[in-house]
């Protein structure tokens, strides 16, 4: 057995082990940050305070009372870490955003930064933690107690008040001592965290130590364990469904609000990238030390004699069992359970406390000192009074309840207690319609009812509220009975005051939320929370930041008045194309908001306004809305780029299609030219022999006269070439003259056809016509329009190959404009031609079809242009087809 | 030596101006107006001196002249090309292929002349 | 609420990932589905619900929880959520 005073040293050099842990840390992280103190292992094993003594004795207890519904209380935070996406990610990313110190800052900064919400918070966790404190403080105590008792001869046993008096001062200064070396802006105590990571570690350890020897020490392994469950008392247990669903719940509640697990799983937490290995670590510690809760339960009950405190099981087994070593290191479990939780615990609450109600009490006494004045040095002076007063609060229950009650009982007590959070917190960080009223009223009416139905009651019969009131009401008033609440009678005490206080705390911040107006600050912090993931740049690219323009339009009320912005604003969404009133707030936007403005209040002022808005201003609610504006610019700059490069692309294409245009064209200009050549040179040649001949004289006047006539047809030849060149030039300079008169289509097509005749004429054509359809007068210039008909039927002339050449011509007439289609029964144009066609220096690679220079159908093209129509190649003919369009009556252009 | 010329040319009034200033001269005329007859004309009729336009309707004449070189029986034959393009290119590729003359359109009377002479070794 | 900007279809890599956000998702309701089936079961007789069977099971749906978690929790953080605030971290 060990003695008191020795059990006392060991304690001590544990203590002084932690202290030594943590003050190393300190130094070193204060040195160079060591990596792997950042490690998600240790994020997971700081969890690990969800266990305290409560567990790491309790436990046992718990399932020595009520078998498996122990459990409940580590199922609930299970699924909350394996559900870690939903809530918790989103609580690590606000409080990282937010810079948040703790959960009543958390909601008073989601709710504007309401003090008074604040104040509610740490009230309500205060009242809920003092008797938690206690427990720990009952445990080791109540440890201390069992090992001095069992040494027989181990000097004095001290008194169990003087035990918890001596580790309540220990733990305080402990705590002190480590939780407020510096104030950190961020709350973060990397030193305690570790401490607290090896005291998990020694937890852990112990319960499975004493797990493992009573399994495979005291039974013969996992089988003859199941066994001797079978035979224990605890072969069969009782689920009562309305607890179990309950107590899931509550403890899945509790792990997100205790101020301690809030306090390492959000302000502690270094980076977010931890929770994912926390999301399934944390489960599996918590198996861990559930796995072997049962058998020691059982093996308690076997082996220690009837009476014996099932609460102590864990520490009291090895003892009787003279297993000295593995007894001392399930105290120092114990131990470490207990300390643990109170020096977290104590951190948290002492935050609170100085942030929520010393310093804006301290602050409105002597308002001078918040603009000058050492601020720093009060605050740590008052988080270190407040450990202090917490800790001696704790001391104070345990002293006056007398560390009676089960130790299950309180914890579950200040769950529902730290329960009462869970509407706002949730609320706020999924609804923006959650307002600062609709928190106030639900966290006062659940905490009123956890008081008035739960706590009070907990002080036993005649403690706190009498006997007669707990069995009639209040002034007799059956409905308002503590644990019968409108007469639901018969529920289990605690499932009772769970259910009503949770109910009735959500009703009242649901019907407080949409029953008030939020005020500006609260709405822009009520989009940061909601919002939060919005604000960073997800792989998808950006999203709009929402709402930014209805807090402008706040802001704009304040100045121009609440028509006047309004009709401002709809004016803006009007020239932005949107619906509503409110426009997008992008830069241009702002721009013109804040002209307006200067109207008002001058330009100073006004962009000074609207800087501390959209721009980063000295208030971190304005975060939000710098990056929405952001936002809205690089989403305008995308789209426009989106927009140029489309614009590029079609460009590119365009410039690619212009460019194998001039491309061919440059080849055609050079065959143009020796085309040009080819037609000048060809009359020429005939010209200048037969004009030799004719030089050299001595020849029959009937052979002159021959030859004569054909220099004369060939001159023709030549000045009808130049004719058409010049022509051409003209058409294209836009100088043609129009005649403008009134003629027939048929008669048109008659002269075209008679004057055609003349090109080839060894080759006879079958011409297909509808005379009916033919029977138009059009206004138009006849001469021109002819010659159109004139080249197009030469055309088909000189080049149809077909050996029984047919030509067919169509005239149809839609709305003012006429169509002719002039088709003949020949090979067509290939496809990569057909663009070519009109230019006038194209001529069918086919050069040997000659007889012409290629400027037909360029002429054509002008002279439709000019006459207000068009000229075009109609593929699918089964021949070469052109369409001939130009307007029924052409109106003479001034 | 003969004195057999066939003429390959399309422009009607060319040929006809050709076949003057030749048969003036003393020379046995052939004409033909398209490329397509031309192999089959002149392994018929087998001319001593053949003037050719590069411009034909159907084969052309610098594809006509290409299959006379190729062929042993008329890979010597002489050969006066004409064109009316007046274009150094034609001119070079006409020498390439295997053309004994080539001449731009239009031509002096006395020039065609000595230019069947000189070919027809006269 | 629209959210102009973000793509109508995923590559494979993101969508693998967006497909393991749904199953993270879903873990804790289907882990609580399980975990409340032992109130429908009636126990067997009248004396009472098996200690060591119920133990059995919730153990087992437990250690399957934590499987699954860890199965799921590398990908999630691995990449694909660029931290533009995370230089404390």
């Amino acid at each position: 057995m060990v003695p008191f005073n020795i059990l006392v040293a060991v304690c001590l050099v544990y203590v002084g082990l932690l202290f030594l842990v943590a003050f190393l840390v300190e130094r070193r992280a204060h040195a160079r940050a060591l990596p792997w103190l950042r490690s998600p292992q240790i994020y997971t094993l700081s969890l690990s305070i969800f266990c305290t003594a409560w567990t790491f004795y309790g436990a046992v207890g718990y399932a020595v009372r009520s078998g498996w519904e122990f459990m409940t209380i580590y199922l609930g935070p299970t699924l909350v870490f394996v559900g870690w996406w939903w809530v918790l990610r989103k609580l690590v990313r606000i409080g990282k955003t937010q810079r948040v110190t703790s959960i009543a800052d958390l909601i008073s900064s989601r709710y504007g930064k309401s003090n008074m919400l604040g104040v509610i918070v740490t009230v309500i966790s205060v009242v809920a933690a003092t008797p938690y404190i206690a427990l720990q403080l009952q445990s080791v105590t109540l440890s201390f107690a069992v090992f001095a008792s069992s040494a027989a001869d181990g000097g004095p046993v001290p008194d169990k008040a003087a035990t918890a008096l001596w580790v309540a001062v220990g733990l305080a200064l402990f705590t002190v001592l480590f939780g407020t070396r510096n104030l950190d802006s961020n709350e973060r105590h990397l030193g305690v965290v570790t401490a607290i990571a090896v005291e998990a570690v020694v937890k852990l350890v112990a319960l499975v130590a004493v797990g493992v020897f009573v399994v495979w020490g005291l039974a013969g392994g996992p089988a003859d364990m199941m066994a001797k469950i079978n035979a224990s008392a605890l072969s069969s247990w009782d689920l009562q469904p309305g607890r179990w669903a309950g107590l899931i719940f509550l403890s899945a509640a509790a792990v997100l609000c205790l101020p301690r697990m809030f306090q390492v799983m959000v302000v502690e937490n270094v980076d977010e990238r931890h929770l994912a290995t926390a999301s399934w670590a944390f489960p599996l510690y918590l198996f861990l030390m559930c796995l072997f809760v049962l058998p020691i339960a059982v093996a308690g009950l076997d082996l220690l004699p009837p009476g014996t405190n099932p609460d102590l099981f864990v520490l009291t087994l090895p003892l009787a069992q003279g297993q000295d070593g593995l007894a001392m290191l399930a105290f120092l479990g114990g131990f470490s359970s207990a300390t643990s939780m109170v020096i977290v615990a104590s951190i948290a609450l002492a935050t609170m406390v100085s942030n929520h109600i010393v310093m804006p009490l301290w602050l409105s006494l002597r308002p001078a000192q918040a603009v000058s004045g050492d601020v720093r040095r009060i605050v740590l002076l008052s988080r270190r009074l407040a450990i202090g007063g917490i800790v001696a609060l704790g001391y104070a229950y345990f002293h006056l309840s007398g560390g009676s009650a089960a130790l299950a009982a309180i914890g579950l007590i200040s769950f529902v207690g730290a329960a009462q959070i869970l509407p706002a917190m949730l609320g706020g960080i999924f609804w923006r319609g959650a307002t600062r009223m609709g928190a106030v009223c639900g966290l006062l009416t659940g905490a009123g009812i956890w008081v008035y139905s739960l706590y009070l009651p907990s002080f036993g019969p005649d403690g706190v509220i009498s006997a007669r009131l707990i069995a009639g009401g209040p002034w007799g008033i059956g409905w308002l009975r503590p644990q019968a609440l409108f007469g639901v009678e018969g529920m289990d005490p605690l499932i009772h005051a769970m259910f009503w206080s949770l109910v009735l705390n959500a009703t009242a911040f649901f019907t407080g939320s949409i029953l008030t107006f939020p005020g500006p600050v609260e709405r822009v912090q009520g989009a940061a929370f909601v919002n939060v993931f919005d604000g960073e740049v997800p792989a998808g690219g950006w999203v709009r930041g929402a709402a930014t323009a209805e807090d402008l339009l706040i802001l704009s009320q304040r100045i121009l008045g609440g028509d006047g912005a309004l009709a401002f604003f709809e004016a803006e969404a009007r020239m932005q194309g949107k619906a509503g009133p409110l426009p997008d707030p992008t830069p241009g936007f702002v721009g013109a908001l804040e002209r307006r403005l200067s109207g008002s209040v001058g330009a100073a002022t006004a962009h000074a306004m609207i800087a501390q808005t959209v721009g980063g201003a000295a208030v971190s609610v304005e975060d939000l809305m710098a990056v929405a504006n952001e936002t809205a610019q690089i989403m305008e700059y995308s789209a426009k780029l989106e927009a140029q490069s489309e614009e590029l692309t079609r460009t590119a294409r365009q410039l690619q299609q212009v460019n194998e245009k001039l491309t061919r064209l440059s080849v055609q200009k050079d065959s143009f030219l020796s085309q040009i050549s080819h037609e000048l040179r060809t009359p020429m040649t005939s010209i200048r022999a037969f004009s030799e001949i004719l030089m050299e004289g001595d020849m029959p006047p009937a052979m002159a006269r021959r030859h004569a006539t054909i220099i004369h047809d060939e001159a023709i030849r030549l000045t009808r070439l130049l004719d058409d060149l010049l022509n051409l030039s003209v058409l294209e300079n836009a100088g043609v003259q129009l005649t403008l008169g009134l003629v027939s289509l048929q008669d048109m097509i008659d002269r075209a056809l008679v004057a055609a005749a003349q090109t080839r004429p060894e080759r006879s054509f079958t011409v297909h016509r509808d005379p009916a359809s033919e029977a138009l007068y059009v206004t138009t210039d006849a001469d021109r329009l002819t010659q159109v008909f004139i080249n197009l039927i030469s055309n088909a002339r000189k080049y149809c190959a077909a050996p029984e050449p047919e030509l067919r011509i169509a005239v149809r007439q839609r709305g003012g404009r006429v169509m002719v289609d002039v088709i003949d029964n020949g090979r067509g144009i290939p496809e990569d031609s057909q663009a070519l066609i009109f230019e006038k220096f194209a001529r069918l690679t086919d050069e040997t079809r000659a007889g012409g220079a290629g400027l037909g159908l360029a002429i054509c093209r002008e002279v439709m242009t000019a006459l207000g129509g068009s000229i075009a190649y109609l593929p699918g003919q089964g021949g070469t087809a052109f369409r001939v369009t130009f307007p029924l009556r052409l109106q003479e252009v001034a | 030596m003969g004195n057999h010329v066939l003429v390959i040319e399309d422009e009607p009034n060319i040929v006809e101006a050709i076949r003057f200033i030749l048969m003036r001269d003393g020379w046995d005329v052939s004409t033909l107006s398209d490329g397509d007859r031309a192999e089959d004309t002149i392994r018929s009729c087998r001319p001593d001196v053949v003037i050719l336009d590069v411009m034909l309707p159907g084969r052309s004449g610098l594809e006509i002249l290409a299959a006379l070189r190729a062929d042993a029986a008329t890979r010597s034959l002489p050969v006066l090309m004409l064109t009316a393009k007046g274009q150094g290119r034609d001119r070079a590729e006409a020498e390439r292929i295997g053309a004994s003359r080539f001449m731009s359109k239009p031509f002096s009377n006395t020039e065609i002349l000595a230019s069947v002479r000189a070919l027809a070794g006269v | 609420m629209k959210r102009p900007g973000l793509p109508l279809f995923l590559q494979r890599r993101p969508y693998r990932r967006r497909r393991k956000i749904d199953a993270a998702r879903l873990l804790p309701v289907f882990g609580a589905f399980l975990l409340l089936l032992p109130m429908l079961w009636a126990p067997a007789g009248d004396e009472g619900r098996g200690t060591v069977s119920d133990g059995l099971y919730l153990f087992l749906v437990w250690a399957g929880l934590i499987a699954v978690a860890r199965l799921l929790a590398p990908s999630l953080t691995a990449d694909g959520h660029p931290d533009p605030d995370g230089g404390d971290g």
